[in-house]
Formats: C-alpha cells, sequence, structure tokens
C-alpha cells in the first residue's frame, strides 16, 4: 500500500479549475438556447451569464477564504445544475414573462445565503446547540401555511405557500434542514439509549416502546403535512430522512421495517381516504388511459406529456431552443427534467443525473471523513434529503412512481427550493472542510474543550455496576 | 447561423456535459489518492522491477512503523484513522481527534504521540483508566503496532 498522504490539501486550484468547466456548461447552455431565435448574445445572455460567473467566482474566494479545505467538486457541480436551470427557464420564458431573470435573482440571494452561512458558523458543530430550538422551527415553519393571513391560500391543490410581500415562499423547503439538524443532534446524543435498550425477535431486535417517541413524532409530522397541506411529496421526503438517519445512526434493520410498515400503513390508509392520494395513484397506474389523461383534477395529461416530449427527444435530443418542451404544463418548474431530457436527450439527462449522484457521493464523503458523530448524521441527512428528491421527482416525471409535488433540487424554478438547496451545499462544504482539513492537535487549555463548544460536560464515565 | 453549425454546437455542448463530469470524476479520483507514488522516497515495485540494484539499496525496515490506528472493540468497531506526525486525542469530548462514544471513556481520555520512530500513550487522568495489553497505565509507554490499548469498552490498536 502506498503512503497515505500526510499533509491534507485544500485543491482549491482544482476547484477553480472544474468551475470555469461548470461556467462553460451553464453559460453555453444559455447561449445555445437563444441561438435558434437570433438573439444568443442580447443583453438578457450577457446580463445572466455575467453575474452568474461573478457569484460563482465570488463564492469560490470565500471558500479559499474561509473553508480552505472543503471539498473541490461540490461547488462546480451545483454552479453547473444551477447554470443549466437558469437556461432552460430562461429558453421557456414567455415573450413578456421574467421567471428567468426572477430564478437568477433568487440564485444569487441563495449563494448569498449560503456565503453568509459559511462566514458566520465557521463551525457546523455549533448547530447541536440548535437541537430542539430546531424541532420548534421546523414545527413553526411546517404549520405557517396553514395560518390564515400569511398562508397564500390553496394553490394547485397544496397548502405549502406562504405571501411575504409580493413574493410566494414555501417554508417546507427550509423546513428539511432544520430537521435534518434536530434528528443529528437528538440521535447523536440518543443513540446508546436506543442502540442498547430493546427485546430481540428473531434476527430483528426491536427498541422499546419509549424509545419509538422520536419514529412516532416523525410520523406524525409526516401524516400531518399530508393531511393538512395536501403534500404527498414532502411528508415522503421527512419520513424517509428521519428513517436514513435513524438507521445510519443505530445500523439497525428492524428500525427500517418498522418505518417502510408504517408509512405503508399510513400511505394505504391515505389512499383511501383522500381524494387527491388516490387521484395520483390512478394517475400513475392508468396515465394512457382516455378518461384519465383528460380528467380535470388529477389528470395524467401532465406526466404523459411529458414521457411524449422525451421520446420526442430521443438519444441526442432536439438540441437546446429546438423542441417544444413548452407544450407540458409547468415545463419550467415541476417538468424541467423533461423538458431537459427533449432537448439534451438520453445522453444529456444522464448527464444531468450522473451531477447530483456524484454530488450525493461528495456528501457522504464528508460524513464519513468528519470525527463527530453529529456532523456526520447531519451530513449524511441533508445529502440524502436532496438524494430522495431527486428521485421522487425524476421517477414521478418517468412514471417510475406517482408524480408527487416536490422540486427538482438546482434546476426548477422556484426560490425557495433554490434557497434550502444552497444552504444545504454551504453547510456540507463546511462539514468537508472539516473532515478534509488537517487534525486540531495544539493542546487544549483546561476548561476550554467543554466551553467552546456549548456541549454539556458527560458527567464523568463512571458508569461501574 | 447554418444548420451545420447549430448541429455542431449542439454536439459538441453534449461533449462539454460529459467532459465535465469526467474532469469531476477524475478530480476525485486524485482526491482518493489511488495509485499515488510512495510519497515516503521508498522505491515503488514498478521501479524495482526495472531496476533491481534499487531492490538492495533500499533494505526492509527492521520493525514496520504503525501507520494507522484501528478501533477493534466497542461501539466505533471498524473505524480506522491514519496516524500523521501530530498526536492524537482519545475521548468523548467533540474536539478529541477520535470521538469515542463509549459511556465508559471520559472527555479527553488519553493521548497517543510520536516520539522517534515509536508511538507513546499516555493516560490523561481518565476516571476507568487506560490499558496497554492489561496493564494500566501510569505513565506514558510506548505502543508497538498490533498490542490492543483498551479504553472503556473500546480498544484500539496500531497497524502498520
Amino acid at each position: 500500500m502506498s503512503q497515505l498522504s500526510t499533509t491534507p490539501k485544500p485543491r482549491r486550484n482544482v476547484e477553480l479549475a472544474l468551475l470555469l468547466l461548470a461556467l462553460a456548461v451553464g453559460i453555453g447552455a444559455n447561449m445555445l438556447v437563444g441561438v435558434d431565435q437570433e438573439k444568443a448574445f442580447d443583453s438578457d445572455f450577457w446580463f445572466q451569464s455575467s453575474l452568474l460567473a461573478v457569484a460563482a467566482l465570488v463564492f469560490h474566494g470565500v471558500l479559499r477564504f474561509r473553508a480552505k479545505y472543503a471539498d473541490p467538486v461540490i461547488l462546480p457541480l451545483v454552479v453547473a445544475l444551477n447554470g443549466l436551470g437558469l437556461a432552460m427557464i430562461h429558453r421557456l420564458d414567455a415573450p413578456d414573462a421574467d421567471t428567468g431573470n426572477n430564478q437568477l435573482r433568487w440564485t444569487l440571494i441563495a449563494m448569498a445565503v449560503a456565503i453568509a452561512v459559511i462566514w458566520f458558523l465557521k463551525d457546523h458543530r455549533v448547530l447541536r446547540r440548535f437541537t430542539f430550538i430546531s424541532l420548534a422551527a421546523s414545527a413553526l415553519l411546517l404549520i405557517l401555511p396553514l395560518i390564515p393571513g400569511i398562508s397564500a391560500g390553496e394553490i394547485l391543490g397544496a397548502r405549502v405557500w406562504i405571501r411575504l410581500g409580493p413574493m410566494t415562499f414555501q417554508p417546507g423547503e427550509v423546513a428539511k434542514i432544520t430537521l435534518a439538524i434536530f434528528f443529528a443532534g437528538y440521535l447523536s446524543s440518543n443513540r446508546d439509549l436506543i442502540l442498547l435498550a430493546g427485546r430481540k425477535v428473531g434476527p430483528l431486535q426491536f427498541p422499546r416502546f419509549k424509545d419509538m417517541g422520536p419514529m412516532i413524532t416523525a410520523w406524525l409530522v409526516s401524516i400531518g403535512v399530508l393531511i393538512f397541506q395536501r403534500d404527498l411529496g414532502s411528508s415522503v421526503l421527512f419520513f424517509g430522512l428521519f428513517i436514513v438517519m435513524i438507521y445510519v445512526a443505530t445500523s439497525r434493520i428492524s428500525w427500517v421495517v418498522i418505518g417502510l410498515a408504517l408509512i405503508l400503513g399510513g400511505g394505504f390508509a391515505a389512499s383511501r381516504v383522500f381524494s387527491h392520494v388516490e387521484l395520483r395513484i390512478s394517475g400513475w397506474l392508468n396515465a394512457f388511459t382516455p378518461e384519465v389523461y383528460g380528467r380535470s383534477p388529477g389528470g395524467s395529461g401532465q406526466i404523459v406529456q411529458g414521457l411524449f416530449g422525451m421520446a420526442n427527444g430521443g438519444l441526442v435530443g432536439t438540441g437546446l431552443g429546438q423542441g417544444r418542451p413548452d407544450l407540458v404544463p409547468f415545463a419550467n418548474s415541476d417538468m424541467i427534467i423533461a423538458s431537459l431530457g427533449e432537448e439534451l436527450g438520453l445522453v444529456g439527462l444522464f448527464a444531468v443525473v450522473l451531477m447530483y449522484l456524484l454530488l450525493f457521493t461528495r456528501g457522504f464523503r464528508a460524513a464519513l471523513g468528519t470525527r463527530d458523530a453529529f456532523g456526520k448524521l447531519l451530513a449524511c441527512g441533508l445529502s440524502f434529503a436532496v438524494a430522495l428528491q431527486c428521485f421522487v421527482v425524476i421517477g414521478g416525471v418517468t412514471r417510475l412512481i406517482p408524480l408527487t409535488g416536490l422540486t427538482t433540487p438546482f434546476l426548477a424554478a422556484g426560490g425557495s427550493s433554490l434557497l434550502a438547496n444552497w444552504i444545504i451545499v454551504g453547510l456540507l462544504l463546511m462539514i468537508s472542510h472539516t473532515a478534509r482539513g488537517p487534525v486540531d492537535t495544539t493542546p487544549l487549555r483546561p476548561g476550554e474543550a467543554t466551553e467552546s463548544m456549548g456541549i454539556d460536560t458527560p458527567t464523568e464515565a463512571v458508569k461501574h455496576s | 447561423m447554418s444548420d451545420l453549425t447549430i448541429t455542431a454546437l449542439r454536439f459538441g455542448f453534449l461533449l462539454l456535459l460529459w467532459v465535465l463530469i469526467f474532469s469531476i470524476v477524475s478530480a476525485m479520483r486524485r482526491d482518493l489518492m489511488v495509485g499515488r507514488k510512495a510519497a515516503s522516497g521508498a522505491p515503488t515495485q514498478r521501479q524495482v522491477r526495472r531496476n533491481p540494484d534499487l531492490a538492495e539499496a533500499a533494505p526492509q525496515p527492521v520493525k514496520q512503523q504503525a501507520r494507522q490506528l484501528v478501533v477493534v472493540e466497542g461501539p466505533l468497531k471498524g473505524t480506522t484513522l491514519p496516524l500523521a506526525a501530530s498526536p492524537i486525542l482519545l475521548g468523548r469530548a467533540q474536539e478529541a481527534t477520535l470521538v469515542l462514544e463509549d459511556d465508559y471513556a471520559s472527555g479527553r481520555h488519553a493521548r497517543l504521540f510520536p516520539q522517534g520512530s515509536r508511538w507513546f500513550i499516555e493516560d490523561l487522568g481518565s476516571t476507568n483508566g487506560t490499558y496497554l495489553a492489561d496493564q494500566q497505565l501510569t505513565r506514558a509507554l510506548p505502543v508497538e503496532p498490533g498490542v490492543p490499548v483498551r479504553i472503556g469498552k473500546t480498544v484500539i490498536e496500531l497497524r502498520p
């Protein structure tokens, strides 16, 4: 075996090179969408491209300064995805619409917030102090869309938006971050309790009933989201997040079994009781039946149009700006994957899916590398949340699973989703910085250890029987 | 713009997408340091095959130096940590180099540090003590590769 390199390398220059390539993808896409209409190099194009490039390079500069050892491929991947999304949204804009510039505004805001997270937080372990505050914040964020006055009411059958001045915002997107922080904090402190107590049934060790508390809470939250907000996608996302985090924390398969049983039971009951869930499922199973296709609420027309579009694209696509993805309803948000599939073809769509896969593996790499349990769980949870969201959306658009209303991370038009996902990127970069950086071995002054991190000193571990 | 240019640009863009992906994967491969030349200055196998003289010039070291720390028992079983030239703090505190998730370990339990070519372990006044091959530590002692060090319910070993 070759010798392990003992001095960690920041590898920021690699990041810069990859970032330039990623910007070439984003800006190239934006140029290509205009080529056909002879508006390739209009003022909009220069404005959008230069702003995206400047923002990405500023982000890179901040990493050089604040998180020198952060993973060098996360930022280029995200910038490439975001650039592709911007180009596609810009391309789908009707002549007088402003979705493209609006998305660019949100991208800049989201990047600024992610930079602020890296700049001010410095160390992700500080978040552990906010374990229960995060739980309260998640509850608040999930309840906000139901409060009259702030709520933007029922849009497209779901109550997940709130009104902030002229804009609408989806607080559930941010709730996935606060929930991940809560689960990571809770599980890293109570892991042993959950792990050691319980009785064995066959090969599975089942937890004690009183340790099931958080599990039941998570189940209630996701069922509550499903009932009151009518948002099937978020409900699956929150519950999946918790199952994965508890599995990673305890490595007990019994939790996964219990979790899947609960969600299948809940899902089955929901499909019986709530018409919208049932409509989604029948629209998925019998998508091509004429009466299901044209049905007014919950018809499968959207999915089938998307499938036709992707079929039209074929292997190499129609070329950016040359297909008709605009025929599909919500082509720039829910169905953006179908739009990209039509214009870039299978070859391009696979590239996009691979980018998500690489992003996910880098998140897990950060989780493996970092040395504190909280950071491990947080990185796992956050990167899994992004991956599950991709699976639910791309699976829905390609009719692998029923279509639910989640956003495609970084691609779809929508500010709240961009903001939340860029914050996740900021946190992952910070965790990877501690994971890859040199180990701080300077001797601690007495008392410094516990004071600086705000962690309760564990009672010195005399636990003798 | 002519059709030909547009078609060329279209395929060029797909190519660019995949160039990005392959660059990222190759950056990751370098990141994992697969196939990197040994940094110790010792000749690699390939160099020895080409030039047999090198084999004699680099005799096998008498005692192999420990290069990694492995947790062989306890909640963190299977964890490994590469050993650098810097000391390692073991304990439950989040600041420790290896954070032990062990109820029987103290916050700052023990310290491993290199001196000369060997690693030493020193107990930092832990409640339950540190054991080197079933002997409770009273002062810093050298740790040879393969000798178990017990901290609470965790047993660690140094490996070459």
